[in-house]
């Protein structure tokens, strides 16, 4: 018994060095309990968006109003699906198995962004959401490419070459609208009214308010506070929002020449705190939407596990 | 609206609208793999319709401003999705012959030689996905076998319109295709464990007048879906 302490003193050590040095931790490496849990929970939170993230813009799919903006929508919601089957492996690669995961989504034990509990109630807020949510899920994921965790870090840079592809897809998308006629453009503000705020909380609560952050920076799973890559989106979005012809949402926004930064108005935390808890929009319906599917899939499920169990290995 | 007479149009209606109906899979599919597999077929088929109509007239005239009687797309390819198993069943007989009618015309100095060249390879490997999950359904469960029959059962009465000669297209051996297409049809079925259906497929009037802008009732509705924004903004570009 003796002899455990010392050894556990020693693999802590390791693993402090290498997250010092900003090398990667690797899935057979030693890490502490709380990091290997911390991480799950984010990895999960993040794949479970992804799917659930694949709910609002499939709500247009069959809408699309051009055939090149269906295949560019068809696409993009695939990639969402594959950014989740990506996810879910770098989870797994922690001991957690995608079963699992997906159980504590559907019973909502774990949570997915709140930002995907908010309605499309037209064909411009799928550029809204191109735009806005996965220019703010870019500003949140581009540190993650750095995170100490290898395979979390591997997935991330190509989720985010995918996500800056629907980031520009998602702009040139409400470019058109306000340049279009103008109800098309009276569509684009009206999306970009309804998305702008929703996508500053996308960065989580206010620095003195997040629970989790401290610890996670230690670790080097996060690089940035919440609030400075929120100031970092505002910063982009400004002038990108001037480019369009469309206005955001905010009286207070002003440039602010000796922080170098724009300034903007406060935002209703409440209203976060709401969605949170289950009271937005779209929560019942999203969840249940998942379920269900899951649900009626069961039986496909089970015949290929069946199936494979039968001949699985005689016809590999 | 100008209408190039050409085979392109009926081969561009049926990727149209089986991608369509595919598309409606999104987010409902029963594992994420076949989120992403589902998703990839239609946008295969998407991008065949694209080609295909465009040798026709404006891609977006085309799909957008259509009545219901003038789609020139098989019946089959315009029913609902049903359970996943009506789902793979369509698949099973639209892929198959899309496989053998491709393979057909890439060999040929028609315009569509190009694109059936290309295409075919997509729809080989849509025509195994469709395989390989028969065989599984079909051999899995008790559950799933029941579904997977009724599926193949109640679409049966919509295969006998693949192999109608289509204007434009006369020099294939529609006769010849459709005998290679029953052989792998059997083929699968049976390795499935499944029963070859047996019911009618020509006959009834509502079975088989897809090529001449007959369709079902289901079709209306999906095209009132999918016109519908286009529709509401006259001229507009998006």
């Amino acid at each position: 018994m003796t002899t455990i302490a010392p050894e556990e003193t020693a693999r802590e050590a390791v693993f402090d060095a290498t997250v010092a040095a900003d090398e990667r931790i690797e899935p057979r490496d030693w890490m502490p309990d709380a990091y290997r849990s911390t991480l799950v929970r984010q990895i999960a939170q993040h794949a479970h968006s992804e799917i659930i993230g694949m709910q609002p813009e499939a709500n247009w799919i069959t809408r699309a109003p051009s055939l090149r903006r269906k295949a560019i929508l068809m696409a993009k919601v695939q990639d969402e699906a594959g950014h989740g089957l990506y996810l879910y492996s770098a989870a797994e690669t922690l001991g957690t198995s995608r079963d699992e995961l997906l159980d504590k989504l559907h019973s909502g034990r774990q949570k997915y962004s709140s930002i995907f509990n908010y309605p499309t109630l037209t064909w411009a807020d799928v550029g809204a959401i191109g735009w806005l949510v996965d220019g703010a899920a870019i500003t949140n994921q581009v540190p993650l490419c750095r995170c100490s965790y290898g395979p979390y870090a591997r997935a991330m840079v190509r989720v985010c070459k995918e996500e800056s592809f629907h980031q520009r897809q998602g702009y040139e998308l409400l470019l058109t609208l306000s340049r279009g006629t103008d109800a098309q453009h009276a569509m684009a503000q009206d999306a970009v009214n309804r998305w702008w705020w929703p996508s500053l909380m996308m960065f989580g609560p206010p620095d003195d308010e997040s629970a989790h952050s401290a610890q996670s920076m230690a670790w080097k799973i996060k690089r940035h506070s919440n609030d400075e890559l929120r100031q970092r989106f505002v910063d982009i979005c400004v002038p990108q929002a001037e480019a369009l012809g469309l206005t955001l949402p905010d009286p207070d926004l002003t440039w602010n020449d000796e922080r170098g930064h724009w300034e903007f108005g406060a935002i209703d935390w409440a209203e976060f705190r709401e969605v949170l808890k289950g009271n937005g929009p779209c929560n019942e319906q999203r969840i249940s939407r998942r379920r269900q599917a899951h649900e009626e899939g069961a039986w496909v499920r089970e015949a290929a596990a069946a199936h494979a169990a039968k001949h699985g290995k005689a016809s590999r | 609206m100008n209408i190039t007479a050409t085979p392109a149009l009926p081969l561009g209606d049926d990727a149209l609208i089986l991608s369509h109906r595919l598309g409606e899979w999104a987010g409902h599919a029963p594992v994420l793999e076949e989120e992403v597999a589902l998703a990839n077929i239609a946008l295969d088929l998407l991008g065949q319709a694209r080609i295909l109509l465009s040798l026709a007239g404006d891609e977006d005239e085309l799909a957008y401003l259509r009545e219901e009687r003038q789609f020139r797309n098989l019946q089959l390819v315009e029913q609902p999705n049903g359970d996943f198993a009506h789902t793979i069943a369509r698949q099973l007989y639209f892929s198959t012959y899309q496989e053998l009618l491709f393979n057909h015309l890439a060999a040929t100095d028609s315009e569509l030689a190009p694109l059936a060249g290309k295409a075919v390879k997509e729809v080989a490997y849509h025509r195994d996905h469709a395989h390989q999950w028969t065989l599984r359904l079909g051999d899995g469960t008790d559950e799933s076998r029941t579904r997977m029959q009724r599926a193949v059962d109640a679409l049966w009465r919509y295969t006998g319109e693949l192999f109608e000669p289509v204007e434009g297209l006369e020099t294939v051996p529609w006769a010849a295709l459709h005998d290679s297409w029953a052989a792998r049809i059997t083929s699968t079925l049976e390795q499935a464990t499944l029963t070859v259906p047996e019911g009618p497929r020509h006959g009834a009037w509502t079975a088989g007048a897809g090529r001449q802008g007959l369709h079902t009732e289901p079709f209306g509705r999906m095209l009132a879906e999918m016109q519908h924004l286009h529709r509401s903004h006259p001229g507009a570009t998006w």
